[in-house]
């Protein structure tokens, strides 16, 4: 417990560097917000295993290391930027380096007017308006020490607005690279999209690093998807093993809005992703799938959230594991139907593959229902690869590891098929080659 | 070609086949019938190579080799088939994907080239007429949401596909229409051929009117009780497995 002291205030302390860091910014009325987070941060315990929201995720390893906000950019060449790119994907590209934007590499020409695709910093310089309706009014900073770290230390970022009946063919490919050099790194992206009414976007988050550093990713990323409005959401995380990974997105769907997620992840060393996606009107349709493979001792935490709040409105939610080593992976899907919530559709799913006799998976679907109309499902399953399938495989003349392939291909397909773009699909496929097809 | 030597097996200790001899050659088709539990399907899998099943004793020889010691994929790509009497459906994986996996994996074990894609398609449609197969199957996963027929149909494509040299065909006409049966039926006989031997493992005699065997046997109580020619199936069909049992005690008295 001193040790969760002693790190509180560490963050306490670099508060003050990075006000310094701020110049003229401090002015700015944002700057109350990050008080009032750095205050209440303050106040607020670290999780540990005796809170039910972090039952299996034990962030103790987390809290051992003094690590560092980062507090400026770094300098890298572009060609390692281009190790990261999709060579087959057309798309808008926003760079950060350490959480920070990096301009000359990003690109985001023609663009439909009014689209503002950049970095939230800019916004805030700017005084924008958008930012000061939307920051913070979803990822509440006061129970989540987390979002309180995120919300005080508030720099950088993605920031996206789409007006009302804009729409956006090519993703925005949105790259978080973090090279730390040897220093243990906290970089806290803080994203925010906005689609307007009857829009339609396509973004992917993508978080990597350049060697396999030990640094702390500290995501909040707040989602405002408005009415009838289409917002595709592909988080993908390749980052190094030993790094953390912890990341929150709240998402406000308004009416007929249809929010969709992907999140496909090879983990670091402990990896927590929260989804919550809240209908603020009927008729929205919500789809959280995920895919993480999980080797060594690495630790992956799904928690999601589905709040019908209001009629009418379907949610679907798929996660898959591939767990090999000591890893240990958590999925822990609640879902709330509210009394007025009638006609819902809401279905979850989680199914996982233990490759070896060492890994674990804790899974957990919690459904409050109170709404009597009501069509509701949710499944686990932990499971091998299935012996039967494995024999009828060899039966046909294909061998042991060849066979393996094919049924883990098959069991992350429900998944990766789901995905609209085909580069991405094609590189998950990679991925998954790269991995079980040695 | 085979040459099974007193086979017992078992499965979770408890003994299956409790010492089977049979000699089957190149060209013939024999087919195994008995009742319920006698150990047919047991002996079909432990031909393929189910790893669930222990041989405590006894010794299989396949065209000079020790079946037994060889993993189930080098059965196979010795030319073992095995239609399986409940195919299995794995979701995910593509039919056409599948048998051109398995083609390839046969095909480079035995040293010859792999077939590319346009050789492999073309080969598959020549194939697909034998069993009258829908093409919208071929892209759909392994026999997922597959009808029973289409399942037993799909399993002799894959036959069709790989030519074996050794066919098992494991209850294949179980739960198949006459329309069905018929179409899986001229499927194999179209796959009878010299160098080629089929074990036809069937509970019912139906079947054999339509893959006309060489020899009958007939398997109960983990043992072969008795063998002949076609005529066999017919008696067996006429006086039903009861008549068996009473031909066993005798044996046994």
């Amino acid at each position: 417990m001193g040790h969760d002291v002693d790190i509180r205030d560490w963050y306490i302390s670099r508060f003050k560097d990075f006000e310094n860091s701020l110049n003229g910014e401090s002015l700015k009325p944002i700057h109350m917000l990050r008080k009032e987070a750095i205050e209440g941060f303050a106040k607020l315990n670290f999780p540990t295993t005796r809170d039910e929201e972090w039952r299996f995720t034990n962030i103790s390893p987390i809290l051992r290391f003094n690590f560092k906000p980062s507090l400026k950019i770094k300098k890298i060449t572009k060609s390692t930027v281009e190790k990261f790119l999709f060579k087959e994907l057309n798309c808008h590209l926003l760079v950060f380096i350490n959480g920070h934007f990096a301009k000359e590499f990003s690109r985001t020409n023609n663009l439909p007017k009014g689209v503002v695709a950049g970095n939230i910093n800019r916004e805030i310089s700017n005084g924008s308006e958008l930012v000061g309706r939307h920051l913070g009014k979803y990822a509440n900073h006061k129970e989540q020490i987390f979002t309180a770290l995120s919300t005080a230390f508030t720099k950088d970022g993605a920031f996206i607005y789409v007006p009302d009946d804009k729409i956006i063919e090519e993703p925005i490919h949105i790259l978080f690279i973090t090279d730390t050099n040897g220093e243990q790194l906290l970089t806290q992206p803080r994203n925010l999209y906005i689609a307007g009414k009857n829009s339609q976007v396509t973004i992917l988050e993508h978080y990597a690093s350049v060697n396999e550093g030990l640094y702390f990713t500290n995501v909040v990323t707040e989602v405002v998807a408005g009415e009838n409005s289409i917002v595709d959401h592909i988080k993908l995380q390749e980052e190094s093993v030993k790094s953390f990974h912890i990341s929150r997105t709240e998402i406000d769907q308004e009416r007929s809005s249809n929010f969709a997620s992907h999140s496909i992840s090879l983990g670091g060393e402990i990896t927590r992703n929260d989804f919550n996606s809240r209908f603020n009107g009927q008729g929205g349709e919500c789809t959280l799938n995920g895919l993480y493979l999980l080797n060594g001792n690495q630790l992956y935490d799904t928690h999601t959230m589905i709040d019908h709040a209001n009629p009418y409105c379907n949610s679907h939610e798929h996660y898959k594991g591939i767990l090999d080593g000591q890893s240990r992976g958590v999925f822990n899907g609640k879902i709330m139907v509210r009394r007025d919530a009638q006609k819902t559709n809401a279905f979850q799913e989680n199914n996982n593959i233990i490759l070896s006799s060492d890994a674990l998976v804790n899974t957990k679907p919690q459904l409050e229902i109170f709404a009597d109309d009501v069509k509701c499902s949710h499944g686990a399953t932990i499971g091998q690869l299935d012996a039967d399938s494995m024999f009828y495989l060899k039966a046909r003349g294909i061998g042991e590891e060849k066979a393996r392939t094919i049924l883990i291909h098959a069991f992350a397909s429900d998944v990766v098929r789901t995905v609209k773009i085909e580069a991405l699909r094609n590189y998950f496929e990679k991925i998954l080659n790269d991995r079980f097809n040695k | 070609m085979l040459q099974i030597k007193n086979i017992h097996a078992s499965i979770e200790g408890k003994e299956i086949l409790k010492g089977i001899n049979l000699k089957v050659n190149a060209g013939e088709v024999h087919a195994i019938m008995g009742p319920n539990g006698s150990g047919k399907s047991t002996l079909a899998q432990v031909l393929a190579g189910r790893q669930e099943y222990e041989v405590t004793k006894g010794e299989v020889i396949y065209n000079n080799k020790d079946l037994l010691s060889l993993s189930p994929e080098d059965r196979a790509r010795e030319g073992i088939f095995l239609a399986f009497q409940y195919p299995i459906e794995i979701p995910g994986v593509s039919n056409t994907n599948l048998l051109k996996t398995a083609l390839n994996e046969i095909r480079k074990y035995n040293g010859q080239e792999e077939l590319d894609a346009m050789e492999f398609l073309a080969l598959l449609k020549s194939k697909m007429k034998l069993v009258e197969m829908d093409q919208s199957l071929l892209n759909r996963a392994v026999n997922e949401g597959f009808s029973g027929g289409e399942k037993k149909r799909n399993e002799i494509l894959q036959m069709a596909v790989l030519e074996p040299k050794l066919a098992i065909l494991d209850e294949t006409d179980s739960g198949l229409d006459i329309d069905a049966l018929r179409i899986v039926a001229s499927g194999v006989n179209k796959l009878r051929s010299e160098d080629r031997a089929i074990i036809v493992v069937t509970h019912y005699q139906r079947l054999l009117n339509y893959i006309v065997p060489d020899f009958v046997h007939v398997l109960y109580n983990g043992r072969i009780v008795k063998s002949g020619t076609k005529e066999l199936a017919l008696e067996l069909e006429e006086k039903g497995y009861d008549w068996l049992k009473d031909q066993k005690e005798l044996v046994m008295n």
